[in-house]
């Protein structure tokens, strides 16, 4: 029984990784249905920005979790500005075109970021210090529940809630929903809808650089491509929950988490029934997306998206 | 310049490289080198013709082969199969009676085929790919190097006889590399007996840990793990390894083998093994030869020196024991006769692989990897 209690959490450890990444593309989305392929590439700014940030204070003598915040607020700048900077050269000139073109500048985008940092730093992996320091109280648990999984686990949760409540509550909020309903409307309202779009892209990439430090110092190391599996992760757990929507995004990402584990957990209950049906580990994405694909034609706008209204 | 003038310079230009071929012919044995001489993988492949140029100096020095002077013929082939095939057709117009090459496993593959027909040895100092000699396709074939998949057997070996292992997990990054030197792990432990492989998968290379394998293999009760792939996964695994408190042991391939993992598993990769190319830096021969190229060249030799160094000295070697460069002497010469070398002693068996030179299993020991077999 601890077998599966130990997969369950493992699975969901996993899943709030894919949750942390996709919030940040979901929002995106919701705001000018946009999906934002190079979301995967500003995680992977925000890992190597955490990286420089250690490295610069790691002789300073700061205790680790300081060095974290530190490497925290920094990573959200630093990659704020590029999601910024991003969506006014690739995407703003491109606001009225059709909607591949935003799309496939995009993907441009990403693989114009993933070679700039191959060649700015090293296609090499780099080694990240473990920002996350281990905390006593979980010594007993530490074999279930490490401090890293913890942290992740309820920092995508707190994001989660904030990321609502920002969007429910606040005039700004207000506004980014007026922008995501009708965007000409909403300027003839008075809102600047420029501002509310930069705005979206800022936050959608400073909690993609939260995303990058937390689950780097959880794995140890980076290189440039550490962007392209978590973004499509990502990606999947955003459609998975249902694009657009914040609860869908963590919804989806823990649902992800654990149905990749599904091959070891039938295999174990197989064997636990006496049945001789071993599922290797090898078909762990084919038996997650083949979930996506069902849950895609039973609820096409996903777990807890809205049906699709056409805007006339 | 007239049409006319410039064809019979042409035709005088043949004429005085046929000559000079014909009457070179007559007095030194030619071996031929081929690989990358040129272009982004020529670091691989010079050292190889400084390699045989000092032996045949050495040799030359002591007076001669069979009463012949060694000569050296280079030809390139950038590493490129079609530019191999070319290169080693024109080390046959030239007479070479034996070729050290080529540096790539591809461009050997590519090659090896005209050679044979031409009844040519052909002995590589850096050809690892193991169907190269496992085939049997290729009874002209030989190298001074150890091929990829020996390193399973090796390490296979290690877990079953070092370690006493009886349930063992293997995995794999479904790479060429490391699938590949996963089965023959898996191969060489079911063909002896003496333990089980409870677990053989796949991971997917980049995911952000693996914990979930390493439950499955606990699940298993495997009481050890034998990991074919490259560093960033198994530094993961090795972390997660500690993380969840599995004390096994983590045997690992030459991927592995190197400082990447110490900086980035740190204290966590302490005690893992891996097998590596045995280090072959002490031997007195070697010495003599870095030495040697030093004076020569004003340089420290490159990559696959060494074993350049070997095949060329074994090929003189098998000559003079011959007493001929027919091609069947020449081989049976060398399967038969033991030749001190700058990698050690060796002689070569059936396939072609060289016997004596291989793989040793290190491990990390306060941060450093150890030779410990």
């Amino acid at each position: 029984m601890e077998f599966y209690l130990e997969m369950l959490i493992a699975g969901l450890i996993r899943g709030a990784i894919y949750s942390l990444i996709a919030l940040g593309y979901t929002m995106v989305y919701g705001i000018i249905e946009l999906i934002n392929f190079a979301h995967g590439e500003i995680y992977m700014i925000g890992a190597f920005t955490g990286l420089v940030v250690a490295g610069l204070l790691g002789a300073s003598g700061l205790p680790t979790l300081g060095i974290l915040v530190i490497a925290l607020v920094a990573g959200m700048v630093f990659c704020a500005g590029y999601g910024v900077t991003m969506e006014k050269v690739a995407y703003k000139p491109l606001r009225k075109a059709s909607r591949l073109s935003p799309l496939i500048s995009a993907i441009g985008m990403s693989i114009f970021l993933q070679n700039y940092v191959l060649l700015a730093q090293t296609s090499d992996f780099v080694p990240f210090p473990r920002l996350i320091p281990e905390f006593k109280f979980l010594e007993p648990i530490s074999h279930l529940l490490g401090s890293s999984d913890l942290v992740i686990l309820v920092v995508s949760s707190l994001v989660m809630v904030g990321l609502t409540l920002f969007i429910r509550l606040t005039r700004l909020g207000k506004a980014m929903r007026a922008t995501a309903q009708n965007q000409k409307m909403a300027m003839l309202l008075g809102i600047d809808v420029n501002q509310v779009i930069s705005l979206t892209f800022m936050i959608g990439s400073a909690l993609a650089a939260i995303g990058g430090v937390l689950i780097a110092s959880h794995s140890g190391q980076i290189n440039f491509y550490i962007g392209f599996l978590a973004g499509l992760k990502a990606f999947t757990a955003a459609v998975l929950g249902g694009i657009g929507s914040i609860p869908g995004a963590m919804l989806g990402g823990l649902v992800l988490g654990v149905a990749e584990n599904l091959p070891i957990i039938l295999s174990a209950f197989f064997a636990d029934i006496g049945l001789n049906i071993d599922i290797p580990n090898d078909y762990k994405d084919a038996v997650a997306f083949c979930l996506l694909i069902l849950i895609l034609i039973f609820r096409p706008s996903g777990l807890l998206g809205r049906p699709a209204i056409k805007k006339v | 310049m007239s049409k006319a003038l410039w064809k019979s310079l042409c035709l005088a230009v043949v004429i005085c490289l046929a000559a000079a071929g014909l009457a070179s012919a007559q007095e030194t044995i030619k071996i031929g080198v081929a690989g990358a001489h040129t272009g982004d993988l020529a670091n691989y492949g010079l050292p190889t013709i400084k390699a045989a140029e000092l032996v045949a100096k050495s040799v030359n020095d002591a007076g001669g082969l069979l009463g012949k002077k060694v000569e050296i013929v280079a030809q390139d082939d950038q590493c490129n199969p079609a530019q191999a095939t070319s290169a080693a057709n024109k080390l046959i117009s030239d007479h070479v009676v034996v070729v050290i090459g080529h540096i790539c496993s591809g461009a050997t593959k590519a090659a090896l085929p005209i050679y044979k027909s031409a009844n040519i040895p052909v002995m590589s100092p850096s050809a690892t790919a193991t169907t190269l000699t496992q085939s049997g396709d290729y009874p002209n074939f030989f190298r001074t190097i150890s091929y990829d998949a020996i390193q399973g057997k090796v390490s296979a070996e290690f877990a079953m006889d070092k370690l006493g292992l009886k349930k063992l997990a293997v995995i794999h990054d479904k790479g060429e590399y490391g699938k590949g030197y996963a089965e023959f792990a898996k191969a060489t432990i079911e063909k002896s007996g003496k333990a089980k492989v409870v677990l053989f998968e796949g991971i997917t290379p980049g995911e952000p840990d693996y914990e979930t394998i390493l439950l499955k293999v606990k699940q298993v009760g495997a009481d050890g793990i034998i990991f074919g792939g490259y560093h960033p996964e198994a530094s993961k695994l090795v972390m997660g390894m500690v993380k969840r408190k599995m004390k096994l042991p983590f045997i690992s391939d030459d991927g592995v083998n190197g400082e990447d993992i110490l900086k980035i598993a740190g204290a966590d990769a302490e005690g893992i093994y891996a097998s590596g190319p045995e280090d072959y830096s002490n031997n007195p021969i070697y010495k003599a030869a870095v030495e040697a190229h030093k004076k020569a060249y004003g340089s420290e030799p490159g990559m696959f020196f060494g074993q350049a160094y070997a095949a060329a000295q074994a090929y003189t070697n098998a000559i003079a024991k011959a007493g001929s460069t027919d091609y069947a002497a020449v081989t049976k010469a060398l399967r038969d006769n033991l030749v001190e070398t700058s990698v050690g002693k060796i002689k070569f068996d059936d396939k072609g692989d060289a016997i004596g030179v291989g793989f040793s299993i290190y491990q990390v020991q306060k941060g450093k990897w150890t030779m410990v077999k």
